[in-house]
């Protein structure tokens, strides 16, 4: 420790003020805000730190012409987006399975519609919890799902997206070899043709065939028909995404905790190398954070 | 109402008994079965085929199997079964049927079901099958066809009964414009007919109607060879009225020239314990003849014998 001087006490205090704005940039950053270090730090902060706070975040503020620093709209929405990430995953976490199911599925009509969460649903559940989910809708929405993607949906993608959230498929193993065989053929065919997603044939067997059935027909085609949930993490966890893919956070995780969330960690760690909760670690912040770990632990 | 007469205290031990005397020795007592079973509704005549299982260990349906034939055969097989099972069986046996399936059936239970019965009616085919009713029925069509059967097989409906006025009306207008260009596989077409609840269905097609003179029905005949078209009306109909809908399929059974059994035998024996007196009411109003009395002058034996108990006959 070197003598005290005012020069030295500029020094520390502003290499502390740097970490500090680290930190609290950190803290606004990624997926959640970090609720301590936001108290801890600009709880505490005199009118002249936050001021120079804002003078140098040039990501948040904006130099506005009449000489005072504006905060970027465009950032105050993000906030509100990050602030409610805890809000919505602790309410979707709560809500009956069924009734989360629905209220996702009528989102994902609104925003868009987002084809993927449609096709995730749909094929992810069971039959009867998919029937769930299109009981829960009629209660919540006096329609049946079916009718409302049918209304709304209007190109080659509507018979596909409408079998596959009407199939109610056996669950049983037993599988027809020959069949399962044949349809792959069948599907090979298909693929050469101009506009396959309106494929009478392809359409029928996604939407009718049993998963067994189906995992057979990927095995003849040598085709990796792995938990692709996985994928969607890796692309959500990320900074640079639109607000949309981020959302797929919260959504995969809450539905899957308990349902595949072992399987979806194991292809995670396979695939990228390095295991999803440090990944989550990374990018998320606060308690947003902590929920989502605590989630992905369950069952441990 | 249901037409079956059935006693209030009956025991399932007592008619198990009395079934394997009817079995017994040479020949078989057709009487006695037809007397016990077809005055037995669907939970008693379970509770009869447990006991027997329990006194004899040996499936009555098995037994039933070997001592009957022909078409008495068929609709005692068809009566014993559960309900939901029996309906699995019968659309298996629709879909199979060469050289085309009979989609009569298919559209009659998805548009005449509830949901919910139509539901039960997919878990026994699974259970028994091994496949689901979709599969099966996808596999067997191809082309409009395919789509609207397996539509109005796969949707579950919304039940209730709120009914949106302004989309009851452009979905009206939308039938009227797919007719009128003559694309009846217009997609809009199968999307209103196998997506929306009955209720909307009915408004629409009650506006269509009235916006168009008369029902939908009339226009959908230019093509008698096209099954399609076929099952589209046979759709509308039920869901407009099934009561008219299944005299008619009485009346063409008993007209026809050797009498179509099959299509007797499932509409008497699936609707005896709903609907089958409306019916008879309706066929009597219609023909100016009992429905007994047609079908004792058009079948014969214990078949017969067997359908005019369902019908309600006292002895």
């Amino acid at each position: 420790m070197g003598s005290f001087n005012k020069q030295n006490i500029t020094e520390v205090s502003s290499m502390a003020a740097s970490d500090e704005l680290g930190s609290l940039t950190r803290a606004f950053s990624g997926l959640g805000v970090d609720e301590n270090a936001l108290i801890t730090i600009l709880g505490k902060w005199h009118p002249e730190q936050r001021q120079s706070f804002r003078k140098g975040s040039r990501d948040f503020f904006v130099e506005d012409e009449r000489q005072f620093e504006r905060w970027d709209d465009r950032h105050i929405l993000q906030l509100r987006h990050e602030f409610l990430r805890l809000k919505d995953a602790i309410v979707l976490w709560t809500m009956h399975p069924w009734e989360r199911d629905a209220r996702l599925l009528k989102e994902s009509l609104y925003k868009g519609p987002q084809y993927n969460v449609l096709v995730e649903i749909a094929c992810t559940r069971s039959s009867e919890e998919l029937l769930g989910a299109r009981r829960a809708y009629h209660s919540l929405f006096d329609h049946s799902i079916e009718e409302d993607v049918a209304f709304h949906v209007h190109g080659p993608e509507r018979k596909l997206l409408v079998g596959l959230l009407s199939s109610y498929r056996y669950e049983g193993p037993k599988v027809n070899a020959e069949v399962a065989k044949f349809e792959a053929k069948a599907l090979s065919e298909s693929a050469s043709k101009k506009s396959l997603i309106e494929d009478e044939e392809l359409v029928r067997i996604l939407s009718t065939r049993s998963k067994p059935h189906l995992k057979a027909i990927y095995k003849h085609y040598k085709e990796i028909s792995g938990n692709y949930l996985d994928e969607v993490l890796d692309t959500s966890l990320r900074y640079d995404v639109d607000e949309i893919t981020k959302e797929a956070v919260t959504r995969v995780i809450v539905t899957r905790a308990d349902a595949d969330m072992k399987q979806i960690k194991e292809e995670y760690h396979n695939k990228y190398g390095v295991n999803l909760s440090k990944r989550i670690e990374d990018v998320a912040n606060g308690n947003y954070r902590d929920f989502l770990l605590t989630l992905i632990a369950r069952g441990d | 109402m249901a037409t079956i007469v059935f006693p209030d205290h009956p025991s399932p031990v007592a008619d198990a008994e009395a079934l394997r005397k009817a079995c017994q020795g040479w020949g078989t007592d057709e009487k006695a079965i037809i007397s016990i079973l077809g005055r037995r509704n669907a939970i008693q005549r379970k509770l009869i085929r447990q006991a027997y299982e329990d006194l004899y260990q040996e499936d009555l349906v098995k037994r039933f199997e070997s001592e009957l034939s022909g078409d008495f055969e068929k609709a005692v097989y068809r009566w014993i079964l559960d309900p939901e099972d029996r309906d699995a069986v019968l659309l298996h046996v629709a879909i199979k049927k060469t050289p085309i399936l009979d989609y009569r059936v298919i559209v009659e239970f998805s548009c005449i079901y509830s949901p919910e019965e139509l539901l039960a009616i997919k878990r026994a085919y699974q259970i028994r099958y091994k496949h689901s009713l979709e599969e099966d029925l996808a596999q067997h069509t191809t082309g409009d066809l395919r789509k609207l059967l397996v539509g109005l097989v796969s949707i579950y409906r919304y039940k209730g009964e709120e009914i949106n006025v302004k989309i009851a009306n452009s979905e009206a207008d939308k039938l009227h414009g797919a007719i009128k260009e003559k694309g009846f596989n217009d997609e809009e077409v199968i999307r209103i007919i196998t997506t929306r609840s009955k209720a909307q269905l009915l408004a629409t097609l009650n506006h269509y109607k009235d916006d168009h003179g008369s029902s939908i029905t009339k226009h959908l005949r230019d093509d008698p060879s096209s099954d399609y078209l076929c099952a589209l009306r046979t759709a509308v109909r039920c869901i407009n009225d099934h009561h008219k809908y299944y005299e008619k399929v009485i009346r063409l059974a008993l007209n026809k020239a050797g009498t179509d059994e099959d299509s007797l035998t499932r509409v008497v024996v699936t609707r005896a314990e709903k609907d089958l007196k409306e019916i008879k009411e309706l066929f009597h109003k219609r023909n100016s003849i009992p429905l007994d009395h047609a079908v004792a002058k058009d079948t014969s034996g214990h078949y017969k014998a067997f359908l005019l108990t369902l019908l309600g006959k006292q002895d």
